[in-house]
Formats: structure tokens, C-alpha cells, sequence
């Protein structure tokens, strides 16, 4: 399975490396570096390489490669699942996975990532029992380590890998027992050139948060379930309750988790929120180009749209853009060509706008591209899932239960 | 061993680099400090790190092992360390121990006879009560590549692989690998551990046993047969890693055992000649396959019975099916290919859905599903086609992404659909990411190819695009172009003369030889301009690549054989031109054609037919998927992502002509008993198979894992108990004793070849126990009836009696009496006998290592908690505690001796005194009646004579088995004897007289209602789904206050099942007790839950479908906790 695990950051340098069978040189790294020469964009290596001795699989998450040497059969992804799953714990503790915070916690790191695999194979990914072993880092507790000179290093056993309930602590407490959770439901589409949809669908993710004491077990049952088309589910949800009822039946893990994640059929229409008028022209003849833009709402149902952004990819060609906008504010990265225009909240009565013009060099190709996001406060779509009730079995308090609708813009792109 | 020497070097240009790395360091010391000399800071700062772990501090030895686990993980060389950091190998301190493993591990291969030093603080943490102390022993013991200790890590593995405890035995299966990869030889002992481990039953053990199978033996096939419908029923519940492993093994596993699903489809559609298969769209692509299949088969198959599917094949299908909804991509992919490879074709269209899904994920995972999904598309292209939009490209996916999803349009377009991919494919070429323009191009080029209808379209816009203002575009497009129109060329000389006058601009190197080539092969249908290409070219000949001066001698040689008046001149030109070029390779190549097209003398015949030779009519080539043919790879591994065989890869096998035996998967009783000392040739073990009958399913299954953990009490409180009198000694003497014990099961399987079924049974035992052999062929037809009980049945039986076999052992003395009883009772024993012999054989085995583990262990309910605390980790008592929750999922034993009922009093009984208690052991003769044991004492001084019981009143309802009559009993003397009773679930009373000889007396039973049921075993999550059901008025709770002794959860256990007959039932948290068990005569199911609070606060819940035994259970359960 997976032999050795190598951090690198952006410019290159190797600052972790780990091995869960015999070393390996770095140097085998080299192979890497040649294919991240040569595919410029760092998103473009590809996750699976071939060197003479050994197969390398990375993935990029926060600016670092995660790149991990095999060397025999094994499914790639269940490596690449694994590398996120590892990210995802960083995450976890430290609140980012960046090249910064992992040097200031090497140790507890390379703690992570021992236990996470035995001998290349996985041994405990989930966050609570990795927690129990590895304290996550508080400020309070950095103080007091730095004070008596111990570590994070649990002193307890982690019961919790002995446990059929893997993903919850033993022996959890709260004065405040709460359940909250948030539908979000993510808009995906293509608009093409005059606005017209050329592929929508909603991608939807219920994330808990649950902070309840003892075992309870949780009952979540919706209004409309017949609008899930596909959904995966955290493991703790019990799949044949959901096959034979519709409902979500579960023990939740402690603390922040997601849920679900739900397609909604595409036999329903999704209603694009808002429309966008676009005019981007390059002059064959001078240096320069002219772009207007303006936004206006659509099938909002009353709603507020907020939180609304314009991100356009320019050429590369683009020197520089002089525009005004009407509303918010915008700006343009001469080194990444982006331009992202701050709208903020979306007056109906008064259309946002920008317009002005682009210097650029000669030669002009290709097009700018565009993607959008915006966020809606409010249930918004007609085919919004919602929550009917959620019951707990198992314990005899009451929780404080709470949820949260939301729709956003995803993946959510203008072509030009 | 290839492997092995590999690694080796590996190593050693490590410690180089490792080198490498401390120069670097040297250097950014001496910037800092500005002073000492370059190779003095060094060995100075581990001075000082090892002082700091020579000092008796643990804060310091702390600071000292974090900073070189630092210097580790960031890739320097600790290695000088080593002694300064092996001493604290037995540090009390749990946090530098585990930063000290973690050192071992990573040095213990470059240090290997220092790494020795540390091994029996290892040793010792094997023998440790606590299972996680156990299992990380193992796990650092068995990392540490020291190839001296491999018979000791091969002990440990085997010793692990039959603890109690399945977090140990999933260590051990971790650990199998580890030992693998050290040592290949021991490959042989190995398969014997998996093949043990693969019959356990937990789900904790599956996932890293079927992964210990794949890397040591992934050939030994048929050692899944037994398990395989148990790994099939586990797969939901086990791991996610472990899931993958388990499902892409299964896939092997189907398509060696199974037939083929989609046989008749083929034959179907050979029948009804144009009947379409399911997806209708899967013609075109299918066709060939199948017409190749039909070929094939169709012989074959006109004899063959229609198909039916085996019920194993459709068990794996259907539990593997609800894991695509798993949130981890790789157990999704794992399931696709699982159905890509195995379903029927109608049935393989749900994994699209999952699929499709899964490109929402991290752009890797993108990139692999991609991958997979363009194989499957182009096998299965209908399964696909409703999600074509999801395979829309977005401007902001990267550009391997783009050329996936493109790959994957081009594979789904067809008539249909068309006109819809090529309006998109318009819109992608005016993408600014130029790679990905020209991909494009080609997919249009493709989708031209293949789909008839729209190749002018296509053709027409390739040549728009000619225009484009794009060098790379048009590039391209030529290239596309030159290949449609090898298809049809007479159609096209207009387009060919447009791309003549291309060549003045285009620049590309292979978009000039393209156009020059085109001109070239069809230079009779633009007879006027393809000379002056010529001239042209002639011109700038020099200043051409390599590629297009090939292609300028090939237009020259061929327009020379085909008008030659015109450009004899221009090619002897050319061909003078590339006399001298620099490149060898044309100057071949204009010898070669100067021979060829102008004849002279020496020129042979073959000049004559330079004609044929240049203008032969060419094929036109195929544009092809580069993902055709592709899934001869499993998919999703990784040998189909490279298209090339990785090293370790497991061919995935054709499917069998004839189904092999399907009977091979059915389930024994006792093939899960350990059997280390010899694995027994395979045409032995197949002759086993045959001759076994079939036994029912739960009885195989319950068995051997719930008596190892019902165990584990009773067992870790004798290690604990014994722990500080270990010595290492001990070891040896144990080896050689299991040497003689496995001669003797050699022995036993020779002789007794054909009776083993039932020897089988007792071999283990059969020293120690070789004086009850004759009862028990006494018994043995009683156990043949027990075998055709329902399941429930047998299921409550095996664990009755195994409660109380795991009493009868921990309390030696009262056993043997105990045992005198049940002789007696004989009729309700039999099923105990077998159990107890594994309880037993389990228990040698555990011991290989340690020879105290042979003292009798001291009963569960006195688990001597203070001897922990000598062990001087605190924090292992928390944990064993908890683990105790969550380890005993089987009965534990109602613990102090049963309680006894008076039935008669001596006095009123005049000399005869009777009592009774209720056994809680099944009454055989009917199932849905309670055991009451009787005991008879005559206390008079004569004798008593037919003692028996008469005139039975009861409810409605009720029955009673009376009990056999006593023909004498001596004065002095005491008899048993076992009746059954049937309480209807009441606690009403059963009245009777007993008499004997002269005296009748009127006595009644009455049954508490804790005696009314008989525990079952249910998992956590079945007791979930159980007590869900059974809310509302089926429901009690009350609140109470615990006793102040029995505010343990021991206690609590025990005082439960003192008062009811109740198994107790695996919980996660450790503020509950949870029972179960179902009422003797409607198998009503009765729940009980305990949760405990601060200050001895509990509430008790009993979920029971009968209300009346509810309400009576709570009172005596709540007595019970109270007092």
C-alpha cells in the first residue's frame, strides 16, 4: 500500500517526509518535479505517475502536494481519498492545511500520520479517535504545555477503535445539548453567451452540527424526500433505513460533520437566480478592448440575493483594466489576469454595472471566462429539501434543534 | 527477495542524502551562532539532546524526543542517537514511550543490534491484560525490520491471532505483511494465520485480514470459499479501507467462481434476431463484442441450460449495492467495477448515477473516475448517456480534466445526440487553454469518424476553422482534416486546394506536412496546383523541420510519378536538396527514392513499380479511443489507470466455462477452530467439505467468536492476575508442548479420517478430557437432534450453555460438581460439551507465551481490579474498563450460583425437602419451556420411593414435562432432577402434587419473570433498530438511584442478569448496559437499557412488545440495582 508520504510546497521543497515501511531516497521525488515542470498550472500534474521503480500519487490541496510513493496495485483512489482524508485532519486540528501551520506542529503531525497508517494501510482515519489519542492543539492547552513540557499526546487509550460506533467519543458531555443543521443547497450551471442555461442542477449537503450528550440517536426525516436523486451519506447513517423509509437514522459523531450530500433530480428545473448581460470586446485594431456588464436578478421569489461576486478570468493579454462600477467595488490582479468585482448585496431597483475599458497587448485569443458566486439567505427554490423532524432515541433530555436553509452558487459559470 | 535488496540500496543512498541534509544544517548553525568549528556544532547539539534523555526529568526527555522526531520528519539523520533514545524504551511516561516507538521504528533497521535491546519490553506489552497494549506491542514489534526477531514476530503474530480481543487479532492481521515483506520464507505459516483470521467473524478483523490475503497469498483463492458469504453479510459494516480491499478481492473471487450473467443475453439476442438489448443505444459499440462472444460461444452454449444466477453471485450484488452511496470515492469506485465486471448488463446501469456523483469531488479523484467512466463508455455507452451534461466542460476544470470529460463526450455521441456535443464542442474551441483546443479538434475528428451522418458537418466546420485566426487551431485541424478526408477524397478537392494555400501561413511543422502529404496522395484531383506546392516548397526547403522535408520528398516522388513533365526538375532539385541535409534520415530517404523513381541500370525491377509502391490506395486510418480495450484492467486499480501491469497486479480471471462447485461456500461448524499446528493437504480439506452435512448457518456463525469474547472477562483477569510472575522462560517450554500436541492432531487426522466430523469436535481436548469421551458418544444423538433446531434456537442454546461452561471453568471447585449435576440432568446438557472444549483450546492457545495463563482464572465477577493498579499505568485501568463494554457482546454468565427456591420444606415435607431453581439451560425436549432443576433431599431416616408428580393444575395454556420418576431415594441422600414448564410468558404458577410412595404434597412453582426469557444476541445496531420499534406503550422507563456497591457497570451487568436471563448486549458508551433477550414461549423480544448518571443516577428502559412482562421486569430489575 501506500510506502512513504512526502510534503512539498509550492516552490518545491520537500518539509515532511514519512515512511511506513523502508525509507525511500527523496530524490525520488525528482520524477515529480519533472512532470510539475512541465504541466505549468500545478492542478494539471497528474495525481498518477510512473517512475521506473515506483508509482506517485499526489494530490494538491493548500498550495502543498501531498505525494505519496507506491510501489505495487492499488487503487488510486484509495490513495487519493486517503491523502484528502489526511488534509482533512490537518484541517481539522489546526484550522488550515498550509506549509506555515504544519512546520509549527511537525511533531504532532508526523504523530497523525503514524497512527493514521500501519504499515501503508489505514489504521484510524476517524477524527474522534485520532483525537483521543492526538490532542488537538488549543490555546489553552499550548500554554500549558509550554509551561510543564508535555505534548498532546493523549494519555488515554482510544476506546473508540474498539468501539461499532467508531466515529463517536465514549462519554460525551454538554450543558447545552444542541443539533443544528444546515441544508445547503448548491446551484451548478453553465450560462452560456446570451444567458441561456445550458446545464443547471443542484448539488445539495445537509453539515451538522451536533453537540449532544451520551449516545443519542437521531432521527431526521424530510418533507420531500422523493427529490433525492442520489445521496451519500456519512457511515454512521444506517443505509437500510433509508432504503426502506426514506428517513436518516443515525448515532451522529461529536461535533462538525457533513451529513449528506444529495443531488436533486434533474427532472426538476432549476431556476437560475439571476441573469447576466455581458458585452467583452477586443479591437482587432488597438490595444485595448471594452467590457460592460450588468446583473439583475431572476426567479428570486422576493428573496434578497447576497453576497454576489463576479470572478473573470482575463487573457493573458490584458494589461490592465480601467472600469467604474456602480455598485461595489472591483479589482484586477496583473499577475493571476483576474478580475473579481465585489457586488455585494443585489438591488432590484438599481442594476449593478460595470463597464470601462482593457488595455491590452497586440495579440489578443481566446476568451475570458467567467464564474459567479453568490449566496441567497433564504429557502428559495420551490424544490428546496426540507427537514420534516428530527427525533432522538437513546437519551432522555431534550436537545435545542435547529436548521438552516441555504442556497449558494457553486459551480456556477457565464461562458463569453 | 528482489524486493528486499532493493530496499536495501534504497537505504543507503537515504543515510547519503541524510548526510546531505546535516551539512545543511552545519551550515545555517555556524550563520547563527557565528563561531565554532563546521563539524563540532553537530555532534555537540546531540550531546546536549542526549543529556536531556539521560536525565530523569521526563519533561526533558519529552523536549529531547520531540526535537528529533522533528529532525526526522522533516528528513535528517537521527541515527547517532539510537543508544541515548533505546533506553527509554521502557520509559513510564506514555508520551515519550510513543515518540520512542516512533524513533525504533523509523532507526531500527540501520541499528539492528541495538534495536534487540528493546524487544522484550515488546515481549512483555504482548503479555499486557490491556488489549490496546497488546496490539500496539504488536504493531511496533512487528514494524521493526530486524530480521533476527522474525521467529519472534511470527510467535507473536500467531498468539495475537487468537487473543480475545479482535483489536489484537486485527493487529496481528496488520502485521501478517509486515513479516511477509521481511521475510518470504515464512510465507507458509503465514497463509495458516490468514487462513484463521479470514474465518473471524468481527467486522474490526475483516478489512486488514482480506488486505493481509491480497499481499501475502492474493492466489490462494479457495481459503474465501468458507468466508465468503460472511464477508458478503459483514461488508456494510466493516471499514471503509477495508471495504475496498474486500470488494476488489471479491471481484477476483466472482469471476473464478461464477458464470458469466451476460451468457444469454447474446444468446438471446441470437434468437430473436434483432431484438435489442436493454439499453438500446448499446449496439454499435456492442456488437462486435458480441458478435465475437456469440462466435465464441455460441456452440457451447446451444447446449447450455438457460442461466441462472448462483444465490452467492446475487449476495455479493446486492451488499455491495448500497455502498455507492458511501461518501469515500474509492469504496464507490470499488462497487462500480464490482458491478462493471460481475452484473448482469441490466443492472450495471446503477453505478452511473454514483459515478456521476463523485465528479463533484477533488479534481484527482476527477481524474481517476474520468478514467474509469471513459473505459466503461465505451463498453457500455447507454449507461452513461443520461448524465452527458455532468461530462460538460467547465473553463475552470484543469485542462487533464477537460481532455477526460472530452474523451468521454466523444465516446457518447452518437446519432442522437450529435448535433448537441458538436454545438458544445463549438463553444470549447474558443477556449483560451490551447492543449485543450486541440483536443477538441480531434474529438470532433473522432465523433466525424464515427458517426456517418454528420461527417460533412464536421468536415465543413474543420474547415472554418481553418480560417481560424489561431496558428494551433488550424494546426490541428488540418491534421483532423488530412485524416477524414483519407475516408472520401473525390468528394473533396475543393477543401484539399484550400488547404494548399494554407501552406503559405501555417507554420506548424505537422500541420505542413500534413497538407503536403494530402496533396501528395491526391494530387490527381488538384492536378494544377500540387506542382506549384512543389515549386514553393522547394524554395524553403531548407528552413523546414525534419517532418515536413520527408513530406516534401514524398510530394516530389509522387508528383514526379504522376507528371513528371511538370516537376521532373523540381524533384531532382529537391532530391539534390536533401543529398546534403544534415539529417541522415533524409538523406535515406532521397537515395532511396532517387533508386526508386528514376530508373537507371542498376535501379532492379522493383522501379517498375515505384507507381504502386507511392499511390497504393491507403487505408484510411482509424480514430480510435485511447480507453478501448482497456478493461482487460480491473477497473479502478491502478494498471488500468497506466494501462500497463503494475508489479503486484492479480490478473482479473475469465469467467469459467462451467460454474466449479458451488457447494465449496457452504458454512461449517467448526472450521474456525484454530488449527495452527498443521494445515492439512487440500484434497483433505475438500474431502471435509463433501462429507459435511449442512449445518444450519447461526449456529456456525455464533459460535467460535462469541465464546473467544464471552472469554475475555474471566481470561484477563487470570493474565492480570499472574502478570508480575512472568518469565521469559517460559516461552520455550510452551513451543515445544504445542510441537507435541500438533504430532498428535497429525496422528488424530490420519487415523481417523472419516469420523472426523465429530472428532473433530472434541480434538482439542482430548488429553485433558479423554475420560468424558464416553459420555459423550453417549450423547452424540442428542446432538444430532439439537443440529436440526431452528436457528434461534440453537443460537440462545450455544450461549446458554456457554455462560455457563465460562462459569464451571472460572470457579474450579463448584464446576466439577457442577458437571456431576448436568450428568445427571443429561437431557438438557448435551450442547454445552463443544463450547466448552473451544472455551478451553482457546484458551492453550493464548497461552503459547505465557505459561501462567494455565492458572485456573479466577471467576469474571471477581475481577481483581487492584492488581491493575500495580501495573502502575492508571490509565490502562480506564481503558480496560471501557473496552470491557464494548468487548463482550456474548452472555455473560449469571454469575454467583443460581438461586435456589424452596419447593418443600423439610418439615412440611416430613423428612423430604425440595428445592429448585430455574437452570437457564434450554429444555430440549420442548423449546418453549422453562428448565427447572429439582433438587430432592431425603433428610428422614427411611427411604423415599417413587417420588413423582400428579395432578398438575394450571392456566389455560400452560404445559408441564414432569419430571422422570425417582424409584428410590436413599434416606440421606439427594437426587436431581429437571422438569419443564411452559408459563405461557405469565408468572402464574404452576401447581402439582409430588408424591412419593405415601405422602402427596401440594407444592407450586412460580416462576420470577426474569426466568421467563432466554438471552439472544444482538448487535448494537440490531438493538437500535429493535428498541426503535418498539416505542410508546411498549416502553418503561423509570429513574432510580444504584445501590452504592453497584455504581460499576460490572455490577451492573451482573446484578441484571442475576435477576433476568439476559444477554448483554455491545454498546459503545460506557454510561450504558444494554440486554437482550426474547420470552421462552412467544420469542417476544425484551430490551433493556441502563443508562448511568453522575451521583449513581440511572434510568432504566425495558422495550418489550408485552406490557404485563415490561411492567413486572422493570420492578425486579429496579430491585435488583437498588438494594
Amino acid at each position: 500500500m501506500i510506502h512513504s508520504l512526502f510534503l512539498i510546497n509550492h516552490s518545491g521543497d520537500i518539509f515532511l517526509e514519512k515512511h511506513w515501511k523502508s525509507v525511500i531516497s527523496r530524490s525520488v521525488c525528482d520524477y515529480f518535479f519533472e512532470a510539475r515542470e512541465k504541466a505549468v498550472d500545478p492542478e494539471n500534474v497528474p495525481p498518477v505517475l510512473q517512475t521506473p521503480h515506483h508509482y506517485l500519487i499526489s494530490i494538491y490541496r493548500g498550495k502543498l502536494f501531498f505525494l505519496s510513493v507506491i510501489q505495487t496495485e492499488v487503487a488510486p483512489l484509495f490513495v487519493i481519498e486517503f491523502l484528502h482524508r489526511v488534509a482533512d485532519t490537518i484541517q481539522d486540528y489546526f484550522g488550515e492545511c498550509s506549509e506555515g501551520i504544519i512546520k509549527d506542529n511537525i511533531v504532532t503531525v508526523y504523530e497523525l500520520l503514524e497512527e493514521m497508517l500501519d504499515n501503508g494501510f489505514p489504521l484510524a482515519t476517524e477524527s474522534n479517535v485520532l483525537k483521543e489519542m492526538i490532542r488537538p492543539p488549543t490555546i489553552l492547552r499550548s500554554v500549558v504545555n509550554t509551561l510543564t513540557g508535555s505534548s498532546n499526546v493523549g494519555d488515554t487509550l482510544p476506546t473508540g477503535q474498539l468501539s461499532n460506533v467508531p466515529w463517536r467519543r465514549a462519554g460525551v458531555k454538554y450543558t447545552n445539548n444542541e443539533a443544528y443543521f444546515d441544508v445547503i443547497e448548491e446551484i451548478d450551471a453553465i450560462l452560456d453567451k446570451s444567458g441561456t442555461t445550458v446545464f443547471a442542477e443542484i448539488q445539495g449537503v445537509i453539515e451538522a452540527c451536533v453537540r449532544l450528550t451520551g449516545m443519542p440517536d437521531l432521527t431526521l426525516s424530510f418533507m420531500n424526500p422523493r427529490l433525492l436523486d442520489d445521496v451519500s451519506f456519512h457511515p454512521c447513517v444506517r443505509f437500510k433505513r433509508w432504503e426502506s423509509e426514506r428517513v436518516l437514522s443515525f448515532i451522529p459523531p461529536d461535533g462538525n460533520f457533513t451529513l449528506m450530500n444529495y443531488h436533486v433530480s434533474s427532472q426538476n428545473l432549476v431556476a437560475i437566480p439571476v441573469y447576466v448581460k455581458q458585452s467583452i470586446s477586443f479591437f482587432e485594431t488597438g490595444p485595448c478592448g471594452r467590457l460592460d456588464i450588468t446583473i439583475g436578478p431572476k426567479q428570486t421569489m422576493g428573496k434578497t440575493v447576497e453576497n454576489m461576486m463576479v470572478t473573470i478570468h482575463m487573457p493573458k493579454a490584458v494589461l490592465n483594466a480601467n472600469l467604474t462600477a456602480t455598485q461595489g467595488t472591483y479589482t484586477y490582479d496583473l499577475t493571476t489576469k483576474v478580475l473579481v468585482w465585489d457586488i455585494g448585496k443585489l438591488n432590484p431597483q438599481k442594476l449593478p454595472n460595470l463597464r470601462g475599458s482593457l488595455s491590452t497587448q497586440l495579440a489578443i485569443s481566446g476568451n475570458p471566462r467567467y464564474i459567479m458566486t453568490l449566496k441567497l439567505s433564504q429557502l428559495m427554490l420551490v424544490d428546496c429539501l426540507k427537514v420534516s423532524r428530527l427525533d432522538m432515541y437513546g437519551e432522555k433530555y431534550k436537545p435545542f434543534k435547529g436548521v438552516k436553509y441555504l442556497t449558494k452558487a457553486g459551480k456556477f459559470q457565464v461562458r463569453t | 527477495m528482489s524486493c528486499a535488496t532493493s530496499d536495501l540500496e534504497v537505504q543507503e543512498e537515504e543515510e547519503e542524502e541524510g548526510g546531505g541534509g546535516d551539512h545543511e544544517e552545519r551550515a545555517h548553525l555556524e550563520e547563527g551562532g557565528g563561531g565554532g568549528g563546521s563539524f563540532q556544532t553537530q555532534p555537540l547539539r546531540h550531546d546536549d539532546l542526549k543529556e536531556m534523555l539521560d536525565s530523569n526529568k521526563d519533561s526533558l526527555k519529552l523536549e529531547a524526543m520531540k526535537r528529533i522526531v522533528a529532525m526526522i520528519a522533516r528528513g535528517k539523520n537521527a541515527s547517532d542517537l539510537f543508544p541515548a533514545v533505546v533506553k527509554n524504551v521502557a520509559c513510564k511516561n506514555i508520551e515519550v514511550k510513543k515518540l520512542v516507538y516512533v524513533y525504533l521504528v523509523r532507526y531500527a533497521e540501520e541499528q539492528q543490534d541495538l534495536a534487540l535491546l528493546s524487544i522484550s519490553t515488546f515481549q512483555r506489552g504482548l503479555k499486557d491484560p490491556n488489549q490496546l497494549i497488546r496490539a500496539s506491542a504488536l504493531r511496533v514489534l512487528s514494524s521493526i525490520r530486524v530480521t533476527i526477531i522474525v521467529p519472534i514476530m511470527m510467535l507473536a503474530i500467531k498468539e495475537a491471532a487468537s487473543d480475545m480481543s479482535p483489536y489484537v487479532r486485527k493487529t496481528a492481521a496488520h502485521a501478517i505483511p509486515k513479516l511477509y515483506s521481511l521475510d518470504p520464507e515464512q510465507k507458509d505459516q503465514l497463509i495458516e494465520v490468514i487462513e484463521k483470521l479470514l474465518a473471524d467473524k468481527t467486522t474490526l478483523v475483516a478489512g486488514s485480514v482480506v488486505m493481509a490475503f491480497e499481499e501475502v497469498c492474493p492466489e490462494r483463492i479457495d481459503l474465501i470459499h468458507k468466508n465468503y458469504r460472511k464477508l458478503c453479510n459483514l461488508l456494510i459494516d466493516v471499514e471503509e479501507w477495508g471495504q475496498v480491499v474486500i470488494i476488489n478481492m471479491l471481484t477476483r473471487y466472482a469471476r473464478t467462481q461464477f458464470l458469466n450473467p451476460n451468457i444469454n443475453e447474446s444468446l438471446l439476442e441470437e434468437g430473436s434476431g434483432g431484438d435489442k438489448t436493454f439499453y438500446g443505444s448499446d449496439e454499435d459499440e456492442d456488437e462486435d463484442e458480441e458478435e465475437k462472444e456469440k462466435n465464441a460461444e455460441a456452440p457451447a452454449m446451444a447446449k447450455r441450460k438457460p442461466y441462472v444466477m448462483d444465490p452467492d453471485h446475487r449476495l455479493l450484488l446486492r451488499n455491495t449495492k448500497p455502498l455507492l452511496q458511501s461518501r469515500n470515492a474509492a469504496v464507490v469506485m470499488a462497487v462500480a467495477q464490482l458491478y462493471f465486471h460481475l452484473a448482469p448488463k441490466a443492472e450495471v446501469g446503477v453505478i452511473a448515477k454514483a459515478l456521476v456523483r463523485l465528479l463533484r469531488s477533488h479534481s484527482e479523484v476527477q481524474y481517476v473516475v474520468l478514467q474509469n467512466v471513459a473505459t466503461m463508455t465505451i463498453k457500455r455507452r447507454g449507461m452513461f448517456e443520461p448524465y452527458l451534461k455532468s461530462f460538460y466542460i467547465r473553463s475552470t476544470d484543469p485542462t487533464q480534466i477537460k481532455v477526460l470529460k472530452l474523451e468521454v463526450l466523444t465516446n457518447l455521441a452518437n446519432e442522437t445526440n450529435i448535433s448537441t456535443i458538436l454545438r458544445e464542442f463549438q463553444t470549447y474551441i474558443k477556449s483560451m487553454d490551447k492543449d485543450f483546443v486541440a483536443a477538441t479538434i480531434q474529438a470532433i475528428g473522432r465523433c466525424a469518424t464515427n458517426i456517418g451522418e454528420v461527417r460533412d458537418t464536421c468536415l465543413n466546420g474543420l474547415v472554418q476553422l481553418l480560417s481560424n485566426r489561431d496558428e494551433l487551431v488550424v494546426a490541428e485541424s488540418v491534421v483532423v482534416i488530412k485524416k477524414l478526408l483519407q475516408m472520401q477524397p473525390e468528394k473533396h478537392s475543393d477543401i484539399i486546394k484550400h488547404m494548399a494555400k494554407l501552406t503559405d501561413n501555417i507554420q506548424v511543422p505537422m500541420a505542413r506536412a500534413s497538407i503536403l502529404w494530402l496533396i501528395g496522395e491526391y494530387c490527381e484531383h488538384v492536378p494544377k496546383i500540387a506542382p506549384d506546392v512543389l515549386r514553393k516548397m522547394a524554395k524553403s526547403f531548407t528552413n523546414e523541420e525534419d517532418i515536413v522535408k520527408l513530406q516534401i520528398i514524398n510530394l516530389a516522388a509522387k508528383l514526379y510519378l504522376t507528371n513528371s513533365k511538370q516537376t521532373k526538375l523540381l524533384t531532382q532539385y529537391v532530391l539534390n536538396l536533401a543529398k546534403y541535409d544534415q539529417n541522415y534520415d533524409i538523406r535515406d530517404r532521397a537515395r532511396f527514392i532517387r533508386q526508386l523513381i528514376v530508373p537507371t541500370e542498376k535501379s532492379g525491377a522493383l522501379s517498375k513499380y515505384a507507381k504502386k509502391l507511392f499511390l497504393a490506395l491507403k487505408p484510411a486510418p482509424v480514430l480510435e479511443s485511447p480507453f478501448k480495450d482497456r478493461d482487460h484492467f480491473q477497473l479502478g486499480s491502478l494498471s488500468h489507470l497506466l494501462n500497463a501491469k503494475a508489479g503486484g497486479y492479480q490478473e482479473l480471471p475469465d469467467w469459467p466455462e462451467a460454474a466449479p462447485d458451488p457447494s465449496v461456500r457452504n458454512v461449517e461448524v467448526k472450521d474456525s477452530v484454530p488449527e495452527w499446528t498443521k494445515c492439512s493437504s487440500r484434497e483433505k480439506r475438500k474431502e471435509k467439505k463433501v462429507e459435511k452435512p449442512f449445518y444450519s448457518d447461526s449456529e456456525g456463525e455464533s459460535g467460535p467468536t462469541e465464546s473467544a469474547d464471552s472469554e475475555s472477562d474471566s481470561a484477563s483477569g487470570s493474565e492480570s492476575g499472574s502478570g508480575s510472575e512472568e518469565s521469559g522462560s517460559g516461552s520455550e517450554s510452551v513451543e515445544s508442548e504445542e510441537g507435541s500436541e500438533s504430532e498428535e492432531e497429525e496422528e488424530d487426522e490420519e487415523e481417523k479420517n472419516k469420523k472426523k466430523k465429530k472428532k473433530e469436535l472434541k480434538k482439542p481436548v482430548q488429553e485433558s478430557e479423554s475420560e468424558q469421551s464416553s459420555e459423550e458418544e453417549e450423547r452424540k444423538p442428542e446432538r444430532k437432534s439439537k443440529q436440526r433446531k431452528s436457528d434461534s434456537e440453537s443460537e440462545s442454546d450455544e450461549e446458554e450453555s456457554e455462560s455457563e461452561s465460562s462459569q464451571s471453568e472460572s470457579e474450579d471447585s463448584e464446576s466439577e460438581a457442577e458437571i456431576k449435576k448436568k450428568k445427571k440432568a443429561a437431557e438438557s446438557k448435551p450442547p454445552t460439551k463443544p463450547v466448552k472444549k473451544e472455551n478451553k483450546k482457546e484458551k492453550k492457545e493464548m497461552s503459547l507465551l505465557d505459561l501462567d495463563d494455565f492458572e485456573p482464572a479466577p471467576s469474571p465477577q471477581v475481577t481483581p481490579v487492584n492488581t491493575f493498579l500495580s501495573n502502575s499505568l492508571v490509565t490502562d485501568l480506564e481503558g480496560l474498563s471501557l473496552s470491557d463494554t464494548v468487548l463482550s457482546p456474548a452472555t455473560i454468565a449469571p454469575s454467583s450460583a443460581l438461586k435456589n427456591y424452596e419447593l418443600l420444606h423439610r418439615i412440611t415435607g416430613e423428612g423430604l425437602s425440595v428445592e429448585y431453581c430455574f437452570s437457564r439451560q434450554p429444555f430440549s425436549p420442548d423449546a418453549n419451556m422453562v428448565a427447572v432443576q429439582m433438587q430432592f433431599t431425603n433428610n428422614a431416616t427411611s427411604d423415599t420411593k417413587n417420588l413423582h408428580m400428579e395432578d398438575v393444575k394450571l392456566q389455560s395454556g400452560m404445559r408441564v414435562k414432569e419430571f422422570p420418576e425417582i424409584e428410590l431415594l436413599p434416606a440421606g441422600e439427594t437426587a436431581a432432577a429437571v422438569m419443564g414448564i411452559d408459563f405461557c410468558d405469565s408468572t402464574q404458577a404452576a401447581n402439582f402434587q409430588l408424591c412419593t410412595h405415601t405422602k402427596k404434597f401440594f407444592v407450586s412453582i412460580q416462576p420470577p419473570v426474569g426466568e421467563l426469557m432466554r438471552p439472544i444476541f444482538l448487535t448494537e445496531n440490531e438493538f437500535k433498530k429493535e428498541q426503535g420499534q418498539l416505542m410508546g406503550m411498549n416502553e418503561i422507563t423509570e429513574k432510580l438511584t444504584l445501590d452504592a456497591k453497584c455504581r460499576n457497570e460490572h455490577a451492573i451487568v451482573q446484578r441484571v442478569t442475576t435477576a433476568a436471563n439476559l444477554s448483554r448486549v455491545p454498546c459503545g458508551s460506557d454510561k450504558e448496559c444494554r440486554f437482550a433477550g426474547r420470552t421462552v414461549t412467544s420469542s417476544s423480544l425484551v430490551l433493556v437499557t441502563v443508562a448511568t448518571k453522575e451521583e449513581g443516577a440511572a434510568q432504566l428502559t425495558v422495550n418489550c412488545e408485552k406490557m404485563l412482562i415490561g411492567t413486572m421486569l422493570v420492578k425486579d430489575i429496579l430491585l435488583a440495582l437498588t438494594q
